[in-house]
């Protein structure tokens, strides 16, 4: 004889709770199918549902209130064998807390079974309202009636792509009606519809459940979305991600003795990023090391584009820059952001796009029109009159990184160099 | 510096770096969400790691990973404190479980949203208290780009060998930066080796030897039947109210981590002999730290330097070291000196100098002066 599913007739819960119709027929569901409890993974979370678990001969994962689905997805994604059943039980409490985790399990179609326990109100924690509580039914925080009307989970799921959902009045065996639930590859959430013993009937006495499903438009049914179960891809993945990062041998010699560092600034769309980005390989080729880094808003593609870079002979440990050898401005936005340095700025050197007043600063000024040779060149041709006048990278280091960098064809190299020497 | 032959110079930041490394070392899957400054890590992750999956929100990104490393798969994630902050409930969650999973933690100014794109050491209480209990999990804090492939690695074998999430704690400057660096200081990274449950008895998950952490079995598997809860358990993870089955389980939860502490003890130390100051600096402050204690040794100060890098639970050798000197200055970008106040409580021994900062890094010219 096989294992049964339930190590126990007796399960712990109220007599009458509905909750125990699922536990058993679920038993008898998985039974039909012809599944071995160990073929089963059974998440639970916070709620009277959640105590089945010591009862069950499956495995059991138990996690927080709320969260068993997005707990299943994960066990989900990792079973390679799709005749694995991960099975997910929570309440209508759990579902109005975890509501976006049952949305993403539809809209993914992960395969898994959702079994939504809907006694109506929270009962493990005192019997309060839940987002499934229907308009009118009394809880113990709403003893006048629940004011706000109750999530249709069967028309969401259904609507956000679960490839099956079914509601389900939870009275009489349903066990044919769970099998079909539990046969299904893909999303499958099912509400079984309950009314709580100690909470719903004490507050509500009289109201039956097809009364009550009733007022609220709810019918069973089952409503199906003709989609593949989710799995995941099997795409070759990069080997490496170092392959991809050119190797930069010593080609180069400069004139640098010591550490400097170089802030270059502009606006988004002048190439600021991409031409300190050259001369961090540029500077790397002529044995120096490097270190560069972006700042910009949050929106990326407008305001201004700041990039400092450190160039040393030798190895570089705090990469901070407290006071510049070098600001490169090729327009207003760059300048209103490194202003402070600029004025800060004892002696060094200062590139100024001619068409921007010269601001305070104790920095040589060269000024330049730099936006000559088109905005997006504007702090390239920066550059290259700064390894003009320094010497500190050369101007072959930076063409060679440049055409290293497949930005050969895209920057017009000679007409800014024809600029830069007239 | 002159390149050698043997030299493999990049240009490279340390995301990259350490979603390698994490790769080789076995993990399997990276669940995303984007956040700054982690969104390097997880555009990385998308091209690496055997599987990546999008999560749409904190929470889900861990309940997915608990998910998969109740199954077998060992998950990490990259987030920012406003994202970790809704992850703790679920990073409780898989304490409890002792699922294997890595959280990269890159730290940025806050508090709230703060400002996303400037760094900050500001999460350092918050890591010490995050478990209801006060229990630990291990954080590794890488403090350059070789630590982001080194601790990467370790931080991975760490959660596979000890059942546990792991936090692997970095900063904005510390991972985003493009940096040259020589690829040919990297050692070589075996895939950690993850050891299943394979004898025929049936399976206990919570029992542990005394190596304090329990065989793992990964659900789903065909021959035991494996249990997982977050609630207070029993060795066979069934559910208990306060048994003392189950209070020696959590016991046994709080000693794990200290248990195994000396196998991950990782710092950094450049004693000077009759140096009487001792300068300590982790993450992204260590870099200034090392060139403080170069200007000053220049200038004929004797100074010796710490960088510590496991950070939690703190290794006595930390006490050890700073014992040996008269002076002692804490180097952290934070307004409050959290790792020093952890260290030693809220009212620092005379012999503690702290230097902090808000929304900048901390330069070596500070540190200098602040230990005066």
């Amino acid at each position: 004889m096989s294992t049964p599913f339930l190590n126990t007739p007796n399960l712990p819960f109220c007599k009458g709770c509905g909750h125990d119709l699922i536990a058993k027929s679920t038993a008898q569901a998985l039974e039909k199918i012809g599944l071995n409890p160990l073929d089963v993974i059974m998440v639970t979370d916070i709620g009277c549902h959640g105590i089945i678990d010591k009862t069950l001969n499956t495995h059991t994962v138990h996690g927080l209130h709320g969260r068993s689905v997005a707990l299943g997805a994960g066990v989900s994604f990792a079973m390679e064998n799709t005749d694995k059943k991960v099975i997910v039980f929570l309440g209508d409490g759990g579902s109005t807390i975890g509501l976006q985790h049952i949305i993403e399990a539809s809209r993914m179609n992960i395969n898994l079974t959702i079994v939504i326990h809907n006694n109506m109100l929270y009962g493990m924690t005192g019997g309060q309202t839940s987002g499934l509580t229907p308009t009118g039914f009394r809880t113990t925080t709403a003893m006048d009636g629940n004011p706000f009307s109750a999530h249709d989970i069967c028309k969401l799921t259904h609507t956000a792509g679960a490839a099956y959902v079914t509601r389900i009045l939870g009275i009489g065996n349903i066990s044919d009606k769970l099998a079909e639930a539990y046969s299904v590859k893909g999303c499958a959430v099912v509400e079984v519809v309950e009314i709580c013993p100690s909470y719903g009937v004490k507050f509500n006495p009289k109201r039956k459940l097809s009364e009550i499903m009733e007022s609220m438009g709810h019918t069973e049914g089952v409503w199906t979305n003709d989609r593949p179960a989710y799995t995941y891809p099997n795409t070759p993945k990069q080997n490496n991600l170092l392959d991809k990062l050119p190797v930069i041998e010593q080609k180069h010699t400069g004139g640098l003795e010591k550490h400097y560092q170089l802030v270059m600034t502009g606006s988004a769309g002048e190439g600021v990023q991409v031409a300190s980005a050259i001369l961090a390989r540029a500077a790397l080729s002529s044995g120096y090391q490097v270190t560069q880094k972006g700042s910009y808003p949050v929106t990326v593609g407008v305001g201004f584009s700041t990039s400092e870079v450190n160039i040393s002979p030798s190895h570089i440990n705090y990469h901070g820059m407290a006071s510049p050898d070098a600001i490169l401005v090729t327009s207003l936005d760059g300048l209103n952001h490194q202003l402070k340095r600029i004025n800060a700025m004892k002696d060094g050197l200062l590139l100024i796009d001619s068409s921007l007043e010269v601001p305070s600063t104790g920095a040589k000024v060269v000024s330049h029109d730099f936006r000559v040779a088109g905005p997006k060149n504007a702090a390239l041709y920066s550059l290259l009159m700064f390894a003009n006048i320094t010497g500190l990278v050369k101007r072959d280091a930076i063409i060679d990184a440049l055409n290293d960098m497949g930005l050969g064809e895209k920057i017009p190299v000679e007409k800014i160099e024809g600029l830069l020497n007239s | 510096m002159q390149q050698t032959s043997k030299s493999k110079m990049v240009i490279t930041d340390g995301s990259r770096l350490m979603i390698e490394a994490m790769a080789r070392a076995g993990a399997d899957a990276f669940i995303g969400y984007p956040i700054t400054p982690a969104n390097l890590l997880y555009s990385y992750s998308a091209a690496r790691m055997p599987m990546m999956l999008p999560a749409p929100d904190e929470i889900t990104t861990l309940q997915w990973m608990t998910g998969l490393s109740t199954a077998g798969k060992l998950p990490v994630t990259a987030t920012s404190f406003p994202g970790y902050a809704l992850m703790l409930e679920s990073i409780n969650m898989a304490f409890m479980m002792e699922m294997p999973m890595v959280i990269i933690l890159v730290q940025r100014l806050g508090p709230a949203t703060g400002t996303a794109t400037c760094g900050a050491q500001g999460d350092l209480m918050l890591l010490r208290g995050q478990i209801s209990g006060g229990h630990q999990l291990p954080v590794l804090c890488a403090s350059d780009y070789k630590d982001c492939w080194t601790l990467a690695a370790e931080s991975v074998k760490l959660a596979e060998r000890l059942r546990t999430p792991v936090v692997l704690l970095t900063s904005k400057e510390g991972i985003m930066t493009q940096r040259s660096f020589d690829l040919s200081v990297l050692e070589d990274i075996q895939p950690v080796f993850k050891n299943r449950y394979s004898k025929s008895e049936p399976y206990v998950p919570y029992l542990a030897d005394d190596s304090l952490v329990p065989e793992f079995l990964e659900v789903g598997n065909p021959n035991h039947q494996v249990r997982t809860t977050a609630s207070t358990h029993d060795t066979k993870g069934i559910l208990q109210h306060s048994t003392p089955e189950a209070l020696a389980n959590t016991v046994r939860l709080e000693r794990k981590a200290n248990h195994h502490l000396k196998s991950y003890t990782f710092f950094d130390i450049d004693e000077q002999p009759g140096a009487k100051k001792l300068i300590v600096a982790f993450d992204i402050s260590a870099n200034a730290a090392i060139d403080a204690v170069a200007m000053m040794r220049e200038q004929g100060e004797k100074v010796s330097l710490l960088i510590p890098k496991t950070l939690f639970p703190i290794p006595d050798d930390y006490y050890e070291i700073m014992d040996r000197y008269d002076e002692v200055v804490m180097v952290e970008e934070n307004l409050n000196a959290q790792y020093a106040r952890i260290l030693f409580g809220h009212r620092l021994p005379s012999k503690i100098a702290t230097v902090g900062a808000l929304g900048k890094m901390i330069t070596p010219q500070e540190i200098i002066n602040g230990g005066k």
